[in-house]
């Protein structure tokens, strides 16, 4: 990683002593990512240029000791991107300054000078506007010029990677703070972090610029994004061994991550997705239901109102995500329920494509925004899982109304919701699936939006209500073995 | 002890005479079955635990004294006795279901003590056995007073021996099946107990068998099946083969057929001359009952048996009647044949009630299992207990006539309805071929039309194609021809169930997945992480010197089913009729493409390119699973390369091209920076060099175009898994494909002698060129596909791969001596082991497969294949 910072000033090698750094000698020290040099490839009266080059040790950061082996790659771009990383050999390399000190000329320490800065290489995924955001407002001129991807292959597009010149008139310390804040800012969001209490750190540096900035709200939600830690779950070793899993694990990861910030960032109409579950609480109270399936609950934001309905005695929350279960578990407070609201809930690991006994019995099944992460070939094991098997009295289906997404500027016509989805349901798609999964499973059916009605398009989301009597037509459940084998024998051929 | 009293009287089978035994005499004998609940029933001080010492191992024997002891610290504490019972009917339920004999060692003097054992002992479908202690008074109180451990007042002893006496003669009436008593302390020093058989349980007799169908008196087409089979005419036994086979008749022998009189009497000849064995059908049952003077309907042709008996002159009918009735009393429900591999019953039977005896298992073996609705034909709805079947033996069973008999999850109906028109089939044991005769005319009409090709109900068979929950979440336990056991711990089947639900493809495409694989050990070379000499000497220490060294293709791996046609793929793997004719998908069950049209045209092309070298012919299969690597690398890995590899090299580049210059600058200022820049330069050579490297594994694909196969294992086809082919078969197999479609690449190889150290020499040689030459690198393998070394399982591959390659696995500047010297210690037990593991569990899957079991059977061995690859292991390795 290269940052040079070219400071014009009258008596320019003075900013030596406002750095702390000797224009006549090399500065090099090792840091908890690697190693730091800073020295000065130009002095001159007017100017002079100092370069802060790091060495990060990829092996280090794989192997090394528990904060750093979150980077699981050896193949990574933390060695040559501004990153945390750089931050952390900022504050080794010029700890005094930032911190607004100076051994000698520190009368200097509040004089703006004009300041040219380089960053060789930033990789920002939020692109070119988004950087002029971040620092334009704090006095810079911000030029970037963004890198080729692999020349060789241009049909792969174009890299998130730019080099970063800003030009503006600053005290040494603003300048140095800015980078210090803003560099781990525009990193991508495969973001490792190297600690917690460095992120302290780094908001304390922001100061009182940063309580003024216009993107400060923004910057504190990149923050809150670092600190998530990285599950290691068994999971991601399992995706090590695929590539391409690996690709569809960090994208999934990815959209948890941003809806973890934001419910649904994409479904830009605000309120949707609560919309959608009081729908469907009505929907469960409209029976009378007193137990409730609900099928993919993720992080458990229906059962948490389900929970609060008195007469829903028996709920189960399952998921095929063990990660998905063990958040639910944590924002539903499982734990420390008191015995008789513990009693009434049960969260558990299971699939929708496997025939599953303890998904009997149920007055209602719901699967809230599930369906549309099942490949459309898997969709027929899913339906005799929930409509020949479980046979719950009532199946709520709520999916995406695809028609809708030309109304949200950010996903357009072609583009669907999620990552994850494997397909979307115009609303004429999916009614006639309710109607075949209705006419083959014996069950009724209504149809309704969900959200504001558009008049070409609909609503953003629909559900689909299926009714039917409870446990007819499964004979072939091997569950009910220890009944009685004797009626009816004497008719028997 | 026989099986006569509930034959007779299925309905009651509560009421069955028990043999209630004489007074004691020297020496009597005590015949239990091997599983059962035997109560020792008597006061305290009467010698049951004396008793049960001598003839019952300490775990089988569960006594109030030991688990008040258990559970409350004092075998003589009565204020813990609900919570001693409590823990005693748990474990002793635990062991029945286990199969293992229970003696409950207890006064149990109170009726309501008995009731619970009796219903303890049905509830597991085992018999109840009485063994009482009924000394007298004088001898107890005797007794008591000496114990040295515990002394209860006279008036219980006498209130025990009272409570006992007054309920002796109503035991069996209780329920007990058999009850012996032990009237003086002499006859309980004499008596001898002995384990018999259960009656089901013919696990020595080991065929070959010819098991057959519901005859219903069609007896012409019996004696065309059985000419068909080899039988041939025998003085005493009818029928007798020549080669020793012996005939299973399933059961429901009379009824609705024309000659109900000469088929029973032949196959009881047969059976009594032991040249053949019998079930009970639920019609000889009635028939029976029938003639014992019960009240029973006269249905369902029950009315053709009768006439066609008083047609016989009289003497002839007594003579008859009397043998039928003998003949039906002496046959057991169900039988355990071949060594436990073969169960037989008219109906069937479930795994839970198969070797254990109680009414419910019978009237199981006689009517299988109902849901209490009747079908649009006024017929009783069968509980499908076959879809959820999941023993090991294979069920035979007849009942139901069925248009063609089809096995569902290792059990198979064979009853193809002669008498109603349709086939007199048998199967033949162990070779499990069917042999039928078609019936000379509709001799009966069915309450349900039997021609129409949909009475095995869709349901029935689609049942077979969704898998259950239970087969995969918990703890696992898969068991393999070539490695034992192999466990699945639970998290790991969590974790592989997420990805087999969230990515994987259907299902029943998935038959394999292929291991993992270790590289050689690290190399002592000082400038070489991975160099050929390890993996040589490996599988010299191995015993196994001869090996073959594969160019390594460096793409992404890929399992491929390919069909002959659309309708296999239907027919073979039951999938839907539009599907494609094959599938393609990653090591994790995903599938390698996406874009439904591509897939389709890529199966079609490499099914049309097996055709052109008369493949299905020459493999007399219509399917085949081969494992291979799909080239370029950026075909799968497209995302991982544009946003994880290509950026690295991008940003490497110009970090280091900007960094190098600052240095440059700063040393030409005279700052010591000489070495940092001479590093620098080292470094902007090493990103050039990886990204080389990668660059070399991809090239445009457009469609098909640009997309290369190059498959190296001939897994499977019909009937076999080429496992016990060696390699050099598989590449000379698989390079004919690459004639018929450039589309395939054959793969380059060689031998190697490993213990010829020039062979080496040259082998090492062939990899560095080739290495040098951008390829991945190589794959050494033993010569045979499974071989097995000092230590089990050898590796059945070891790669070796190459120096620029390694640069993408571990970053551009590994070769830095100080990054090598770390990277050398890196640990392969872990992942030979899984290597092993999973090799074992591939293979197994597939001969699952080839043999045709159930999908679920199939599933839980690639499942677990999954399920080890969760465990945490560098992924770099």
């Amino acid at each position: 990683m290269l940052l040079t910072l070219t400071c014009y000033a009258p008596n320019a090698p003075d900013i030596g002593y406002l750095l702390g750094k000797n224009p006549a000698s090399v500065f090099e020290r090792p840091f908890s990512g690697g190693k730091v040099w800073a020295f000065y490839p130009d002095v001159a009266d007017d100017h002079v240029t100092v370069a802060m080059l790091t060495e990060i040790d990829p092996i280090g950061l794989v192997r090394g000791p528990a904060p750093l082996t979150q980077l699981g790659h050896y193949i990574n771009d933390r060695p040559y991107v501004a990153s945390s990383l750089t931050s952390v050999a900022l504050n080794t390399a010029f700890g005094s300054a930032l911190a607004g000190r100076a051994t000698s000329h520190s009368e200097r320490l509040s004089e703006r000078m004009r300041w040219e800065v380089s960053v060789g290489v930033v990789a920002c995924e939020a692109g070119e506007e988004f950087m002029t955001r971040l620092f334009a407002p704090l006095g810079y001129a911000v030029t970037t010029t963004r890198l080729p991807l692999d020349l060789r292959f241009s049909a792969w597009g174009q890299a998130d990677l730019y080099a970063l010149k800003l030009d503006g008139s600053q005290t040494v310390r603003e300048v140095l703070s800015h980078l210090y804040v803003l560099l781990p800012v525009l990193d991508n969001s495969k973001h490792y972090y190297v600690g917690e209490e460095e992120t302290a750190k780094l908001l304390a540096h922001g100061g009182v610029w940063l309580a003024a900035h216009p993107e400060r709200e923004l910057i504190a939600k990149r923050y809150l994004r670092y600190k998530r830690p990285l599950v290691q779950s068994t999971l991601e070793r399992l995706a090590e061994s695929d590539p391409a899993l690996r690709e569809a694990e960090a994208q999934a990861e990815e959209s948890a991550a941003a809806t973890e910030v934001a419910p649904e960032p994409v479904e830009a109409t605000p309120g949707l997705h609560e919309q959608r579950l009081n729908t469907v609480m009505a929907a469960i109270r409209a029976v009378g239901a007193h137990s409730l399936v609900d099928l993919g609950c993720g992080e458990g934001r229906l059962l948490s109102l389900a929970l609060t309905e008195r007469s829903l005695t028996r709920i189960l929350g399952m998921d095929v995500s063990p990660v998905a279960l063990a958040r639910a578990g944590r924002r539903l407070h499982v734990e420390s329920m008191a015995p008789m609201q513990r009693a009434r809930i049960q969260l558990t690991q299971g699939s929708l494509l496997y025939r599953d006994g303890r998904l009997r019995d149920f007055d209602v099944a719901a699967l809230v925004e599930v369906i549309e992460h099942l490949d459309t070939s898997r969709l027929s094991a899913m339906e005799r899982v929930v409509f020949q098997h479980a046979r719950p009295q009532r199946v709520i289906v709520t999916t995406p109304n695809r028609e809708y997404n030309v109304r949200w500027e950010a996903i357009g016509e072609q583009r669907l919701r999620h990552r994850d989805h494997r397909f979307e349901w115009t609303r004429a798609e999916c009614q006639a699936w309710a109607e075949r999964v209705a006419a083959t499973y014996g069950y009724r059916w209504t149809w309704q939006g969900i959200g504001p009605e558009d008049a070409a398009v609909g609503a953003p989301s629909q559900m689909v209500i299926f009714d039917g009597n409870p446990g007819a037509g499964d004979a072939n459940e091997g569950e009910g073995n220890e009944g009685d084998a004797t009626a009816g024998k004497e008719t028997l051929a | 002890m026989s099986d006569t009293s509930d034959t007779s009287d299925i309905r009651d089978e509560s009421e069955a005479a028990a043999s209630v035994s004489a007074p004691a005499e020297a020496a009597r004998v005590l015949a239990i079955p091997q599983l059962c609940l035997v109560a020792l029933i008597g006061a305290t001080s009467s010698g049951k635990s004396t008793f049960a010492a001598r003839h019952f191992a300490p775990s089988e024997t569960l006594s109030s004294d030991g688990f008040r002891a258990l559970v409350g610290d004092d075998a003589n504490d009565q204020s813990v006795t609900a919570a001693a019972f409590d823990a005693l009917h748990y474990v002793a339920g635990a062991r029945l279901r286990l199969g293992r004999l229970v003696v409950i060692d207890a006064t149990s003097v109170k009726p309501q003590d008995r009731a619970s054992l009796v219903r303890l002992a049905r509830e597991h479908d085992v018999f109840p056995i009485a063994i009482v202690f009924d000394l007298d008074e004088r001898t107890l109180l005797e007794r008591n007073a000496v114990r040295p451990d515990r002394r209860l007042s006279a008036h219980i002893v006498r209130r025990h021996t009272q409570e006992l006496r007054r309920h002796l003669r109503g035991l069996e009436r209780e329920g007990f099946r058999q009850v012996y008593i032990l009237r003086s302390a002499a006859a309980v020093d004499a008596a001898r107990v002995e384990r018999t058989p259960m009656w089901p349980d013919k696990r020595q007799e080991g065929g070959p068998f010819d098991i057959i169908g519901d005859t219903h008196g069609c007896y012409k087409e019996l004696l065309a099946l059985l000419d068909t089979l080899g039988y041939q005419a025998d003085d005493q036994a009818g029928r007798r083969h020549p080669d020793g086979r012996r005939a299973i008749f399933l059961g429901d022998l009379v009824d609705r057929g024309p000659q109900v009189i000469e088929t029973v009497t032949l196959v009881r000849r047969m059976v009594e001359g032991g040249q053949a064995f019998c079930v009970p059908g639920n019609h000889d049952v009635k028939l029976a009952r029938k003639l014992a003077g019960r009240n029973v309907q006269i249905t369902h042709g029950l009315a053709d048996s009768l006439a066609q008996l008083d047609a016989l002159p009289d003497e002839a009918r007594a003579q008859w009647t009397r043998d039928y009735r003998a003949f039906v009393d002496g046959l057991v429900s169900h039988l355990i044949l071949d060594d436990g591999a073969l169960v037989v019953a008219h109906a069937g039977m479930k795994q839970e009630y198969q070797g254990r005896a109680s009414g419910r298992v019978r009237d199981f073996a006689l009517f299988g299992e109902t849901t209490g609705e009747t079908d649009e034909f006024g017929l009783p709805v069968r509980a499908n207990w076959a879809a959820d079947y999941r023993g090991r033996a294979a069920v035979v069973y007849g009942h139901t006539p069925t248009p063609e008999a089809t096995w569902l999850n290792n059990t198979i109906n064979i009853d193809t309805g002669c008498v109603f028109g349709g086939r007199l089939t048998a199967l033949r044991w162990p070779e499990r071929e069917l042999v039928s005769v078609a019936a000379l005319r509709t001799w009966a009409e069915p309450a349900r039309p039997l021609a129409s090709a949909e009475v095995a109900t869709p349901a029935e068979t689609a049942v077979e194609t969704l898998l259950r929950i239970e087969d995969v979440v918990g703890k696992q336990i898969v068991r393999t021809r070539l490695a034992g056991s192999v466990i699945v711990e639970q998290d790991r089947a969590a974790a592989a169930l997420e990805v087999m639900s969230r990515f994987a493809t259907d299902p029943r495409w998935i038959i394999y997945l292929p291991p993992t694989m270790s590289p050689s050990e690290t190399s002592q070379r000082p400038d070489w992480l991975e160099y050929p000499t390890e993996a040589f000497a490996y599988y010299r220490t191995q015993g196994a010197p001869r090996v073959v060294c594969e160019e390594k293709h460096m793409g992404s791996r890929a399992v491929l089913v390919l069909c002959r046609d659309a309708a296999t793929a239907s027919r073979r793997f039951g999938v839907a009729d539009d599907s494609p004719p094959g599938a393609c998908y990653t090591r994790t069950g995903r599938r390698f493409i996406e874009d439904d049209a591509l897939d389709r045209a890529l199966m079609t092309r490499l099914s049309t390119a097996l055709a052109a070298t008369d493949f299905w012919e020459r493999f007399e299969t219509e399917w085949v699973c081969l494992d291979a690597e799909i080239m370029p690398w950026n075909a799968k890995a497209q995302g991982l390369l544009r946003e994880q590899y290509a950026p690295v090299a991008s940003a490497g580049a110009a970090a280091l091209a900007g960094a190098l210059a600052m240095a440059q600058a700063g040393a030409a200022r005279g700052l010591d920076l000489g070495a940092l820049a001479e590093r620098l330069d080292e470094r902007a050579h090493n990103i050039a060099r990886y990204a080389d490297a990668y660059g070399r594994y991809c090239w445009q694909v457009e469609g098909l175009d640009g997309l290369r196969v190059a498959p190296f294992h001939l897994l499977a086809t019909e009937g076999h898994v080429h496992a016990d082919r060696d390699h050099r078969w598989h590449m000379a197999e698989l390079a004919r494909l690459a004639q018929a479609d450039p589309l395939f690449v054959a793969t380059r190889y060689r031998e190697v002698n490993t213990l010829d150290a020039e062979d080496c020499d040259q082998a090492a040689g062939w990899w560095e060129e080739l290495t040098a030459d951008g390829a991945e690198g190589m794959v050494i393998k033993p010569l045979e596909f499974i071989t097995r070394g000092s230590r089990g399982l050898a590796q059945p591959a070891l790669k070796c791969r190459g120096r620029e390659y390694l640069r993408i696995i571990y970053g551009p500047d590994y070769t830095e001596p100080a990054n090598l010297d770390r990277l050398r210690s890196r640990g392969l037990a872990t992942k030979r082991s899984l290597a092993a593991r999973e090799f074992a569990l591939g293979i197994e899957a597939l001969e699952r497969f080839t043999r045709r079991e159930p999908l679920w059977r199939t599933h839980q061995a690639v499942f677990a294949v999954l399920a080890m690859e969760s465990e945490p292991v560098d992924p770099r390795l």
